[in-house]
């Protein structure tokens, strides 16, 4: 066991007009999750301390938080790397560009809306009769990283075009029409990139790569917002 | 706090795979609310990790009867065969679909759905694994959830979502409503209803090593065997012989499928020995007994002697990347150890839950032997008792279970709602979730939640896991009465309406106590070892006293009283169970 600094922007709305830093000091294993030490303190110091989780894998996408000035997945990142150049001390932050409503727990439903905006559906108004429809071991792979999504918004809140401008789409609901433009079965990626191709679009993306970087699941974020830049211009079949 | 009141024609508690199938079978034809405590994107469907049996014979010969006769095998011959060979038929439809709804599966070089081996599914009555497993990567579930939930989202499904539904109100013998207790606000909403369906997942939050979300929590069962429905089979719970040394967190069966091997201390392939035909492929409880044994008879690893080894080392480097890509991270993340060229410690981790709300084949919840539903009350998925999985789930067949009775669950509340008023709700149906809070947050007792919690999660791990006896079970039962005394003195720190998470943790904490004390009556009444509960005092399956479904009543002085339901049998008869 080591002795750990959390030290927490906290954020209560029924008493706080502003947000503040709150350090508390719990003991963890250095493998332990930076989530178990939030545990920690909501289990047996301060109960009120607000963050979200469920799965505590990395699979379930609840716990996106900045954690030493970058996003990350609370659950997917251990103490010993998180204090490794840090000094021991641990700095969480909810996640940029959504309003917070409680500590480390922002409004979600901006980043939903922005997902639902872009058709994120299989579209094929074929019958495709009693078997499943073909498709080669290539065209599915050409869609596979995309598909790895879990709407954590970890890459949406770290584009820092994203944190000025509420309007762009942000790179989660291109990743997710992304998913559908390139599977060989959609016949809805021409409307998909017409949505994509307006002002809240694709365009917005100044190609920073803070959203591959953000990523926890390492899609390669940018590159598949590039991949429907290209395909806006030049391929629209 | 306020109180806010919706009306609709049906409920859907829970957005995992079984409440996101019924939503979709429910758009469109009725008006329907889709009420979860979490995002639907955020359930636990979305770690299953393997695939989804169905015998679409893609890659080898197979079919729905083997499939079936695997399905009762596998669940110690407890499984209704009416009910498995539903689930069995239609498990082919119900992959096709997937399909349709453009679900990503891996393919063949011909551009078919692939398919892989699991434990405990065979050939042609258990001669040899069968692949019969259709998968996308090491990731099915994540796939299945995100498929479900981009239907929903084409159809318009209108979601509730961080809306916690902590009771229901019955009236005149029927389903009136449900009470939900609202994350943002810390306001109350009463949802008036004719129909409603739980799809509310597991309760394996009961144990200390669990692969459970810290979400699964037993809600929908728990509020329901508070408002008198039975709870049928609680007894059986899977702990999955894979689980992440310590943390509990699932490795995938699919990793033994695709040829990873279980050793010993020594190295030896021990699943030879107690496994013969398919070794390391066998049914879930007997893998997680054979790794018990091991550790108890000394020949486990790790610094305690208390784990086995999963070797994948001898599997091809590119084979882990492109089938066991989440898996390997997880290892990687959680142990720092490489899985390409290093075995793997693992423990049994307590996984799901065979038992539930008890439901006929259309999700219905039956409320006694006779089978006589309760009007307007469904249930589906690992909340449910149909009974498919019997005493031992077979892998694969959970993320089935979820389409194949989510859809009929959907279809059958459909018609209920049609042919049926809105009832009248009286005042006050929140009055017992409002008391509650009240209690929780302005009570002086000084217990913490998470020390009762703990203690029960390390108690049941101690006393009701792989290994049971009479002993161990009274003694959990005395914990039990213990721990029930000091959650009555429970206050939480946290006093505000708004993400009050130390609140609804001693909600869920509630549910917990009573689901383990329905597990561990019915767990010791059952004087016998079948599928994956074992009694090392009575370690013989007893066909001739224990071929009947326990349900656990609770009664209202707190006691839980136990009857019993045969099981419906088929055209299989029970055998000895080997592999």
């Amino acid at each position: 066991m080591i002795d750990v600094e959390l030290k927490v922007k906290r954020f209560n709305p029924d008493s706080d007009r502003k947000p503040h830093w709150q350090t508390f000091t719990v003991q963890a294993e250095p493998t332990d999750r930076v989530l178990d030490a939030l545990h920690t303190v909501r289990w047996a110091q301060d109960g009120t301390l607000g963050f979200r989780r469920s799965c505590a894998h990395g699979v379930c996408g609840s716990d996106a938080m900045i954690i030493n000035g970058a996003n990350a997945l609370a659950c997917v990142v251990l103490v010993k790397d998180a204090v490794g150049g840090g000094g021991g001390t641990i700095t969480v932050e909810p996640i940029r560009g959504l309003p917070v409503i409680k500590d480390l727990v922002v409004d979600m439903e901006p980043f939903f809306a922005q997902y639902r905006s872009v058709m994120p559906y299989l579209v094929n108004t074929d019958d495709p009769g009693c078997t499943e429809r073909l498709q080669s071991p290539e065209e599915r792979a050409r869609y596979d990283d995309t598909t790895k999504c879990i709407l954590c918004a970890a890459c949406t809140t770290a584009c820092p075009v994203y944190w000025g401008d509420s309007e762009y789409v942000g790179p989660a609901a291109i990743v997710n029409a992304h998913r559908f433009v390139f599977d060989s079965r959609d016949q809805a990626s021409s409307e998909r990139l017409d949505l994509l191709d307006q002002r809240s679009g694709v365009w917005k993306c100044r190609t920073a790569f803070s959203c591959s970087e953000a990523c926890p699941r390492g899609i390669k974020v940018t590159q598949a917002i590039q991949e429907v830049k290209r395909k806006t211009l030049f391929d629209r079949s | 706090m306020e109180v806010h009141r919706h009306s609709y024609d049906a409920v859907i508690v829970g957005a995992g795979g079984a409440g996101l199938r019924a939503a979709i079978e429910a758009a469109g034809k009725c008006r329907t609310a889709v009420i979860t405590k979490l995002y639907p994107t955020r359930s636990h469907t979305g770690a299953a990790q393997g695939g989804m049996c169905a015998a679409l014979a893609n890659v080898e010969e197979d079919s729905w009867e083997w499939h079936l006769f695997d399905t009762i095998k596998g669940g110690d011959y407890l499984v209704d065969q009416p009910a498995a060979e539903i689930m069995c038929r239609e498990a082919i439809d119900a992959v096709i679909e997937l399909e349709h709804f453009g679900l990503p599966f891996n393919r063949t070089p011909e551009g078919k759905i692939d398919q892989r081996r699991f434990g405990g599914h065979t050939r042609n009555h258990g001669e040899a694994p069968v692949r019969r497993a259709c998968y996308s990567a090491d990731r099915t579930g994540h796939m299945i959830l995100q498929t479900l939930f981009q239907q929903c989202v084409a159809r318009d499904v209108n979601f509730f979502n961080e809306l916690h539904v902590l009771d229901v109100a019955f009236v005149d013998g029927r389903v009136g409503g449900v009470v939900a207790y609202d994350l943002a606000t810390g306001d109350l909403h009463v949802f008036t209803t004719k129909a409603v369906l739980f799809a509310t997942g597991g309760y394996g939050k009961m144990f200390k090593v669990s692969s459970n979300a810290h979400a699964l929590t037993g809600d929908g069962p728990g509020l329901l065997y508070r408002r008198g429905i039975p709870l049928q089979d609680m007894e059986f719970f899977q702990f999955h012989p894979t689980g992440i040394y310590k943390l509990g967190i699932l490795l995938s069966e699919a990793a033994r499928g695709e040829g990873g091997i279980l050793r010993n201390q020594s190295g030896e392939r021990f699943m030879e020995r107690y496994a013969p035909t398919v070794k390391d492929l066998a049914p879930r409880d007997m893998v997680s007994r054979a790794i018990q044994s091991e550790v108890l008879e000394g020949r486990g690893v790790g610094n305690d002697k208390d784990a086995v080894h999963l070797d994948l080392t001898h599997l091809a480097p590119e084979q882990i990347d492109a089938k066991l890509p989440d898996v390997s991270d997880f290892v990687r993340t959680y142990l720092g150890i490489e899985p390409k060229t290093e075995p793997i410690p693992i423990q049994p981790t307590a996984h799901y839950a065979m038992g539930g709300i008890p439901t006929n084949v259309d999700g219905e919840v039956v409320v006694d032997p006779d089978g006589t539903v309760f009007p307007g009350l469904y249930a589906a998925g690992e909340c449910a008792c149909v009974s498919v999985h019997g005493s031992n789930r077979l892998g694969t067949n959970s993320l089935l279970d979820i389409v194949v009775f989510g859809k009929r669950g959907g279809r059958a509340l459909v018609d209920f709602v049609h042919a049926t008023d809105l009832p009248e709700l009286p005042g006050g149906v929140e009055a017992d979730v409002a008391n509650r809070i009240q209690s929780l947050v302005s009570g002086s007792g000084g217990e913490k939640v998470a020390r009762v919690r703990a203690d029960l999660q390390a108690a049941m791990t101690e006393k009701a896991f792989v290994y049971r006896t009479e002993e161990t079970l009274s003694s959990m039962l005395a914990t039990l009465g213990d721990l029930v005394r000091r959650y009555a003195e429970v206050t939480v720190d946290d006093k505000g309406p708004t993400f009050n998470y130390d609140l609804t943790e001693a909600l869920e904490l509630g549910y917990l106590l009573d689901l383990s004390e329905s597990l561990v009556v019915s767990a010791r009444a059952r004087t016998e070892s079948r599928g994956a509960q074992f009694r090392t005092d009575h370690p013989l399956r007893d066909d001739a006293n224990w071929m009947r479904h326990t349900l656990a009543t609770r009664k209202d002085d707190g006691t839980v009283e136990l009857s019993y339901k045969p099981v419906v049998g088929g055209d299989y008869l029970p055998m000895e169970r080997k592999y």
